[in-house]
């Protein structure tokens, strides 16, 4: 908790003191040689350092992908671990240049919280998670539950508006850090954990003493598309992150992957000269180099090459494509025309 | 500097043809107008610069969010609450469970405290080693970590709710908390509230007229008895006079937890206890010291007056004591309410909390934490203002 308000209160410090300073983030990023990145400091499959301390993840891969835009280096990039409630502050005050932190956009967060949000990384919705032992088959069944929830998240409002809607009462057990919330669960103080489906998945493969002890209900309580952030006033930075974004899910549309990029660089396709920059335009538009989206097809990958990497049928997470999938095959991954 | 003027010599000659930097008063008056002015500046600076960033960015401003549908739950609250409410009543829930375990606590403490700290000057070897080990464990251990041991000791501690220890009919005992019966609602429960209130204002009443007596007549009223009696007789007589309802409120196992009677959550048995004992530490070695500073020669020449040695300790030794104790108590007192915000590591929904999770809903963090810092001083200064009143009651009156 003390360092939420220590965020938030160094954040009114650096607003205060970044008066004038909102000059291009692109030169800024240049000249400091870095993208300084704010991510989930333990969510596996989406922002967690991995045993060699290296940071692994969705959310992370998308970080790399910007410093692969603008360096053509994926390591040309610094993480700040953020809470759920530190991480507004933290991209306000121009902290980080860019929050990827499982992040769901919301009407509010986009205009009072002042950010403008990329395209979706992730399309998630959130559930419930309970141990067999209850015999729990839907979360209708849930009235009267202890329900143990992370604070500062979507996650806390959806989680009342259920209950609310259902006629069901609940006890919440509300804690800040991620890792107490799971210890909560786990040690039995509550009879369900609610977040991100993903985030249940991550959990319960990742934490759970006993993974098959517990079961994800059906229900799917909200809808959670999770994108990356920037700050609003800066339209470049803005359109470069969502254009690196783009990149990924319009490579895997093309077919495009990090082993087989070389291959399309003389393409009989048109769109695809202009898309990996042989045809020059794209890049200088966005101010990068005309060769950025064939840098981040070859260093990061596309779109599904960092899903499966992730948070794939082949990760401890299991997670299907499902909504992720592209809009060619049945799911919601859009890239708008690079043209 | 008045007087400095007058030591400087040569009458300062009148008009404005004086002013001069080398004149001592003139220098202080323009010395803090040119401070009092940076300071102003600097802090419209700060002000009106977060203000135009935050427009610049469009971040909203104000405290017009207080009055929108706060839409998430608390676990615990005293006033009634639901998600329906706005965002000031979670706030004020919030406020209220701060200062309920900031007052349970600075009670507790102080008992606690004040035992620790005699028995450590007790002459009984194991009493005062045992005391001094506590002192030393608890003060060298930070708190968060004392919260996270009383909370593991619940959560993993106590059996699941399931298979709840029962050791009196209608108390159960599991990792959710502590359930007790409660009485069931009744108007007698308001009449004795009243009773005692009605009671602790006669007992002062009597007070007076017992200390104007003895000042007349030296008769002394044994005006403590006669209080206990009264505040417990009149509630008592209350209860009877109103039917002496004995219908209670029994928790039973319902779906997935207790329904009904009272129950002490683990997160507020938690805090609780880690600001306690915390605290309780420091209070003893608090009234130790105090204990210390009187001078034993103060009780010899009070036995030399034949005073018994319980109007010894009540009229000589503590009300010179507590003139060395006030004063850090009142640090103590401080230290467990802020303490108190450590709270949300564990869950408890204190101000803290509640305010986190606002701004973050609302994503004004500036707001959210000019309220918790405003709540946290006012709070401070109360306790200041009525320890330092306190203090000055009993401090010793120079003659």
């Amino acid at each position: 908790m003390k360092s939420g308000i220590l965020a938030a209160a160094a954040a009114a410090v650096v607003v205060t003191a970044t008066a004038g300073a909102q000059a291009a983030t692109l030169d800024t990023v240049k000249s400091r040689g870095f993208v300084q990145c704010g991510v989930n400091a333990g969510l596996p499959g989406f922002g967690s350092p991995d045993s060699a301390g290296n940071w692994t993840g969705l959310d992370v891969d998308y970080c790399r992908a910007v410093a692969v835009a603008i360096f053509n280096d994926p390591n040309k990039v610094k993480f700040t671990p953020l809470s759920a409630q530190q991480r507004f502050p933290a991209i306000q005050s121009g902290e980080v240049d860019l929050l990827s932190r499982n992040t769901t956009v919301t009407l509010t967060r986009d205009t009072s919280v002042g950010l403008n949000f990329a395209p979706v990384t992730y399309y998630d919705g959130q559930g419930f998670m309970v141990n067999k032992k209850l015999g729990v088959k839907s979360a209708k069944e849930l009235n009267g539950a202890t329900v143990c929830v992370q604070s500062g998240t979507t996650t806390e409002l959806n989680l009342a508006d259920f209950f609310r809607s259902n006629n069901m009462s609940y006890n919440p057990v509300v804690i800040e850090s991620n890792d107490e919330v799971n210890a909560a669960y786990f040690a039995g103080r509550c009879d369900v954990l609610t977040t991100d489906v993903s985030g249940l998945a991550g959990t319960r493969a990742g934490v759970a003493p006993v993974p098959d002890d517990h079961v994800i209900l059906p229900e799917v309580i909200s809808k959670e598309p999770l994108a990356p952030a920037v700050r609003h006033g800066d339209d470049q930075w803005f359109d470069i992150v969502k254009w690196t974004i783009n990149v990924a899910i319009q490579a895997e549309e093309f077919g495009i992957t990090s082993k087989n990029v070389d291959e399309f660089v003389n393409s009989k396709n048109p769109d695809i000269l202009r898309f990996l920059g042989t045809t020059p335009g794209m890049g200088k538009a966005l101010g990068l180099d005309e060769k950025y989206a064939y840098n981040v097809v070859k260093k990061v990958g596309n779109y599904g090459e960092v899903f499966d990497r992730n948070v794939g049928p082949g990760t401890p997470l299991k997670l299907e494509r499902g909504l992720n999938a592209l809009w060619t095959k049945g799911g919601l991954q859009y890239s708008a025309p690079f043209r | 500097m008045a007087t400095q003027t007058r030591t400087t010599g040569g009458a300062p000659a009148p008009g404005g043809s004086s002013f001069s930097l080398s004149d001592p008063t003139v220098r202080a008056v323009v010395y803090q107008v040119l401070v009092v002015g940076a300071v102003v500046l600097v802090g419209w600076f700060l002000i009106s610069n977060t203000l135009d960033n935050l427009a610049r960015r469009s971040i909203a401003t104000g405290y017009s969010f207080l009055e929108r549908e706060a839409a998430f739950g608390i676990g615990e609250h005293v006033i009634d609450y639901s998600p329906k409410d706005s965002y000031g009543r979670a706030f004020l829930v919030g406020v209220l469970n701060t200062l309920k375990v900031s007052i349970i606590g600075v009670i507790l403490a102080t008992i606690i405290g004040t035992l620790i700290g005699v028995a450590r000057l007790s002459s009984n070897w194991l009493i005062a080693k045992l005391a001094s080990t506590y002192v030393e464990i608890v003060r060298n251990i930070p708190p968060l970590l004392q919260l996270f041991f009383w909370y593991a000791l619940v959560s993993d501690g106590l059996p699941p709710v399931r298979s709840a220890l029962n050791p009196i009919p209608g108390v159960f005992l599991s990792q959710r908390g502590l359930f007790v019966p409660a009485p069931s609602a009744d108007p007698v429960w308001t009449m004795m509230g009243i009773a005692f209130l009605v009671a602790v204002v006669a007992a002062y009443v009597l007070r007076r007229w017992a200390k104007a007596r003895q000042a007349r007549t030296g008769q002394i009223f044994p005006v403590g008895w006669t209080a206990l009696g009264l505040m417990i007789g009149l509630p008592l007589i209350a209860y009877v006079a109103g039917g002496a309802p004995t219908a209670l409120d029994m928790p039973t196992l319902k779906g997935f937890n207790f329904v009904g009677g009272m129950v002490l959550s683990p997160e507020f048995f938690a805090i609780l206890m880690g600001l306690t004992i915390y605290t309780a530490a420091f209070i003893a070695e608090v009234v130790r010291s105090g204990i210390i500073a009187v001078n034993w020669g103060q009780t010899e020449a009070a036995r030399a007056l034949g005073i018994p040695s319980g109007p010894t300790l009540r009229l000589v030794i503590l009300p010179q004591a507590l003139r060395v104790i006030v004063p850090p108590l009142t640090s103590q007192y401080l230290n467990l309410t802020k303490n108190s915000s450590l709270a949300l590591a564990i869950g408890y929904p204190d101000l803290v909390s509640i305010a986190n999770t606002t701004l973050n809903q609302t994503g004004q963090a500036i707001e959210g934490v000019t309220m918790i810092m405003g709540t946290y001083l006012s709070i401070s200064l109360s306790i200041s203002i009525f320890m330092n009143w306190y203090n000055k009651r009993i401090a010793l009156v120079e003659r």
